[in-house]
């Protein structure tokens, strides 16, 4: 037991890691979050239709600026992924 | 001038309704008027943990509702006389709680008590909002698990955003309580450090509860804390808050949970 306890890692500072990560995540999506999960949706599902991608490695995010606020939409296609042909539906 | 506060976590079985209590019981204790009031509707416990649960005869809904009037649905504690307790409805729709018949209520009270303390019902719908609503401050009931703080955050987010005080452009002030801590887990890396949550969620302490037989002992008994072991760590701990509250300068203590002969016997060092 004690040998085993020896050489696991302390689970706590994983746990607060992992907090910070997706709390940093949640807040800056957070009062945005109605536009931009509505935007997110109708994206993703456009995209979706023509390449397949990664829902893991999409970031969307929105800056809201004084005169003009942009909305950035970053999606990772992997290399070699099968294009889908629109014209079979 | 009196305080309404929300006693509020996101997440369920933190402690919010014995917190409530215990910090409702240490206020009334020191000769101010409190008020708590149960949220919870359909799920009532605060008047189970207080002990009155025999003594309810009309609640919040009632209330609203124009069918008791509020000093008909309110119960004395029957040991603390500056005690209230204003039950939440056991068998009705949490739909009846409207925002505008809270209000009215939130009013009322304001003029008879000092403390008016809210305890809100876990998760974010309307029972939870409508308690947070009136509140001129929060206490974020958390414990140090990873689930726990992030509801706290999400809450946290709503209080900014949803209460009254917040669309005025005013802040609700919030007050983090962090409750069922073990100090000995957390120096083994075992368990979230008070440090670490206070880090992440960014809001001031008002005090730590340590994990404790005390505390569930309390609530089987339907006594506070306060009242049911006064000289426990946790009775200690809700005494001080309860006292930061008031705005008295009280030095942060950080409880050591008491150890078990056979604890100790047992106990292993980590090396």
């Amino acid at each position: 037991m004690n040998l085993i306890a020896l050489f696991r890692r302390d689970s706590a500072p994983v746990a607060r890691e992992r907090l910070q990560i997706l709390l940093a995540h949640e807040r800056a999506t957070r009062g945005q979050s109605d536009l931009l999960s509505i935007l997110r949706e109708e994206i993703l599902a456009v995209i979706g239709r023509h390449v397949s991608y990664d829902p893991e490695k999409v970031q969307i995010t929105m800056d809201r600026g004084k005169s003009v606020s942009t909305l950035a939409v970053d999606i990772e296609i992997p290399n070699g992924s099968s294009r889908l042909s629109a014209i079979h539906a | 001038m009196a305080q309404v506060l929300v006693v509020t976590s996101g997440k369920g079985g933190v402690g919010k309704t014995t917190s409530t209590a215990a910090l409702g019981a240490a206020l009334a204790q020191d000769g101010a008027k409190v008020v708590v009031i149960d949220f919870d509707v359909g799920l009532r416990n605060l008047d189970l943990v207080l002990g009155a649960e025999r003594r309810v005869v009309f609640d919040l809904i009632n209330v609203i509702n124009g069918v008791a009037k509020l000093s008909q649905a309110l119960i004395r504690d029957k040991r603390l006389e500056n005690l209230h307790l204003l039950p939440a409805s056991q068998t009705r729709d949490k739909d009846a709680l409207t925002e505008d018949g809270v209000a009215k209520v939130i009013e009322e009270l304001r003029t008879k008590f000092d403390w008016v303390l809210c305890d809100s019902p876990a998760g974010i719908e309307r029972g939870a909002t409508l308690a947070m609503r009136y509140a001129d401050s929060a206490i974020i009931v958390t414990n140090p698990e990873v689930s726990s703080v992030r509801d706290s955050d999400r809450i946290i987010g709503l209080l900014d955003s949803k209460t009254v005080k917040a669309e005025r452009g005013e802040r609700v002030d919030k007050h983090l309580l962090i409750t069922r801590y073990q100090s000995s887990r957390a120096a083994r890396g075992e368990m979230l450090s008070v440090e670490d949550v206070l880090e992440i969620l960014s809001t001031p302490l008002l005090g730590i509860v340590p994990e404790s037989k005390e505390v569930l002992r309390a609530s089987n008994m339907g006594s506070p804390v306060i009242l049911s072991d006064p000289k426990s760590a946790p009775a200690r701990a809700y005494s001080d808050a309860a006292r930061r509250l008031k705005g008295e300068q009280i030095p942060m203590h950080v409880p050591k949970e008491a150890k078990s002969l056979l604890n100790m016997l047992f106990a292993r060092k980590a090396a």
